[in-house]
């Protein structure tokens, strides 16, 4: 079987390993100061091979981290109480049906969710048109709508904390989750 | 819970004075609260119950009263400190009204505590006006000894109708959802508890996001929406057994719960491929009738108190703006024309308005409009302000306020807008729903 190979260049996913590091180090070693650690993020790793190790290669394939660094990232944006996909969203979800058609035994459902500047009944609605329009894209680009299922969170699970536009705009969006199996 | 009341066997004494001139007007947007006085119940004698003593249940009644009245707006009650008499069990027939004169109490509600042979009590509530020197009302009420708590409220009911000609509200419930946790893993579970605040129960455990609770006319039963196994969808919450039932068998989303007046029927929404419409569901017959088409949202649909209209939201038009629909979904129109958007529309138990949330400017608010869309008036304004719920008499509005920070809390205000106040609950809060009194 082939080997699943990241198309993301090594040294993203090596800053990727720096940064979940710290939040892991081996118990058997005392965790240096802060300031004694490396400075750069790339030196980092060095002192922990296992980490590079685990960083390159824990991404299953047909996961939802496979997902995210082949199609680099897994959720797409809207404007405010808007449903529609504007290009940077489209161009996300055709890496998601490049992906899916990689991994034809992969089911997602497609997450709707919207920002808290609205009513929570409406709002639940809304992420219902977002996730739906989600998958009408992904449905147009030839993936079978039985692998594709949706539900709507409404304003009940914004991905980031704020009350301010930088916040809101992020938890506008529909998100492609991988089911498990 | 057994709550028989009587008037006529109570005492023997003439019906309360026809001409008594005390009167609290609530639509005019009261400024001054009438000063009331309510002292201790007297024990009638003095007996121990499982609650406490006669004495000391006489006691805690006075206060529910007392917070009750105050809770209002309408009432003022005067310093117990200030009292120039006491009131034993002669003083409840023949007040010292003088006494009480000299204080400046309007209004005085005293009565009795006893205990009975079958270890409940009776509870006699009798109020006057003070000036006039009159009666202006009295009732019993026999209960559990752990019943005392509603005859109070029964007690603050009746001097709140007499002296306002609105049914009172006080004994009643307020179902709402119960948050922690922090915006990006909030913890929601369903929580009830009695008008004051008292008796707070969690009926969910919080393993699954639940939403919008309302309760049903016979209040024992309560809608809500429930994400369990992620799939969101309308369920009914039986309060006596705990017994949680999913609604109907659809593959949709099903939200926006709201009973029908008779209980016979739910409204609420589907969203069917993203596509949100109105739906009425029989609970007996199980049977589905779609009220809207179209592909607008069409949600938050909330009945006439007679049942034979829907006032919903659709943003059919553009935004977000209120419809009224007949019951059968024939003959829909719009009613808000306000600036903003307006949402979540709620029938006010009288018929004569609708409370709404009104969107604009970056603010949340709380209104109210009749139901030809007239007479809009903004109550509230706040950063979130939304989800209004009606009293039981529609003249209190609670409703969720939501800050900055992601916290909420359950507020109340009167429809002139006036006696705006928090709802203490013991965590953060939204989505009330307000029960009709308790029989």
């Amino acid at each position: 079987m082939t080997r699943y190979l990241p198309k993301l260049p090594l040294l993203a996913l090596v800053l990727l390993a720096a940064a979940c590091a710290p939040k892991k180090p081996p118990a058997t070693m005392e965790a240096p100061p802060a300031s004694a650690r490396p400075e750069t993020p790339a030196a980092a790793p060095m002192d922990r091979p296992a980490t590079v190790e685990t960083g390159a290669s824990s991404i299953v394939p047909g996961s939802q981290d496979d997902l995210r660094a082949q199609a680099g990232g897994d959720t797409v944006l809207f404007a405010y109480d808007s449903y529609e996909l504007d290009g940077e969203a489209r161009a996300t979800l055709l890496k998601h049906a490049t992906w899916l058609r990689a991994n034809p035994n992969v089911r997602v459902t497609l997450e709707g969710h919207c920002d808290e500047r609205g009513t929570r009944e409406y709002n639940l609605a809304l992420g219902d048109r977002r996730a739906n329009s989600a998958k009408n894209f992904l449905a147009t680009q030839g993936i079978d709508v039985a692998r594709l299922s949706t539900i709507s969170y409404g304003k009940e699970k914004p991905a980031v904390d704020g009350a301010d536009e930088a916040a809101y705009a992020r938890n506008r969006r529909a998100v492609t989750m991988v089911m498990s199996r | 819970m057994r709550l028989i009341l009587f008037t006529a066997a109570l005492f023997a004494a003439p019906a309360f004075a026809q001409s008594a001139p005390l009167r609290v007007d609530i639509n005019a947007g009261l400024m001054q609260p009438m000063p009331i006085a309510v002292p201790a119940f007297a024990p009638g004698n003095g007996a121990s119950t499982e609650a406490g003593t006669t004495t000391q249940i006489g006691e805690r009644a006075a206060q529910v009263i007392a917070n009750d009245l105050k809770s209002s707006g309408l009432f003022r009650p005067l310093d117990p400190a200030a009292y120039t008499t006491t009131v034993g069990i002669d003083d409840v027939l023949k007040p010292d009204f003088p006494a009480w004169r000299t204080i400046a109490a309007q209004a005085l509600v005293t009565g009795t505590v006893t205990a009975n042979p079958d270890g409940g009590i009776t509870l006699a509530c009798y109020a006057y006006d003070v000036f006039a020197g009159a009666e202006i009302a009295r009732q019993g009420f026999v209960t559990t000894a752990a019943g005392w708590r509603r005859a109070a409220h029964k007690c603050a009911d009746l001097v709140y109708s007499r002296l306002t000609g609105e049914s009172g509200y006080f004994d009643s419930r307020i179902v709402y959802v119960s948050e922690t946790g922090t915006r990006t893993k909030r913890i929601k579970r369903l929580a009830i508890m009695d008008q004051d605040g008292a008796g707070h129960r969690f009926l969910t455990s919080g393993q699954n996001l639940v939403l919008t609770p309302r309760f049903a006319p016979g209040q024992q039963t309560i809608t809500y929406m429930s994400f369990e196994n992620n799939r969101p969808r309308v369920w009914i919450y039986t309060l006596g057994s705990g017994r949680q039932e999913a609604v109907g068998q659809f593959s949709a989303m099903t939200f926006a719960p709201r009973f029908s007046p008779d209980g016979q029927n739910l409204v609420f929404s589907m969203a069917v491929g993203g596509n949100t419409d109105i739906y009425r569901f029989n609970l007996a017959t199980r049977s589905t009738t779609r009220l809207t088409s179209g592909p607008g949202i069409d949600t938050s649909p909330s009945y006439s108190p007679d049942g034979t209209k829907i006032v919903f939201e659709s943003d059919r038009g553009g935004s977000q703006q209120l419809y009224v629909m007949n019951a059968d979904g024939s003959g829909q129109s719009r009613i808000s024309f306000g600036e903003g958007r307006s949402a979540s529309p709620v029938w006010s138990p009288r018929g004569d308005y609708i409370a709404f949330t009104r969107m604009g400017g970056g603010r949340f608010g709380v209104g109210v409009m009749r139901p030809d869309g007239s007479g809009e008036r903004l109550l509230t304004n706040g950063f979130q302000d939304e989800s209004p719920a009606w009293s039981p008499n529609g003249r209190v509005i609670l409703f969720a306020r939501g800050d900055r920070s992601g916290r909420s809390g359950l507020w109340s205000v009167d429809i002139s807008g006036l006696n705006e106040r928090r709802i203490a609950t013991p965590l953060d809060a939204s989505d009330p729903a307000w029960s009709p009194l308790l029989p």
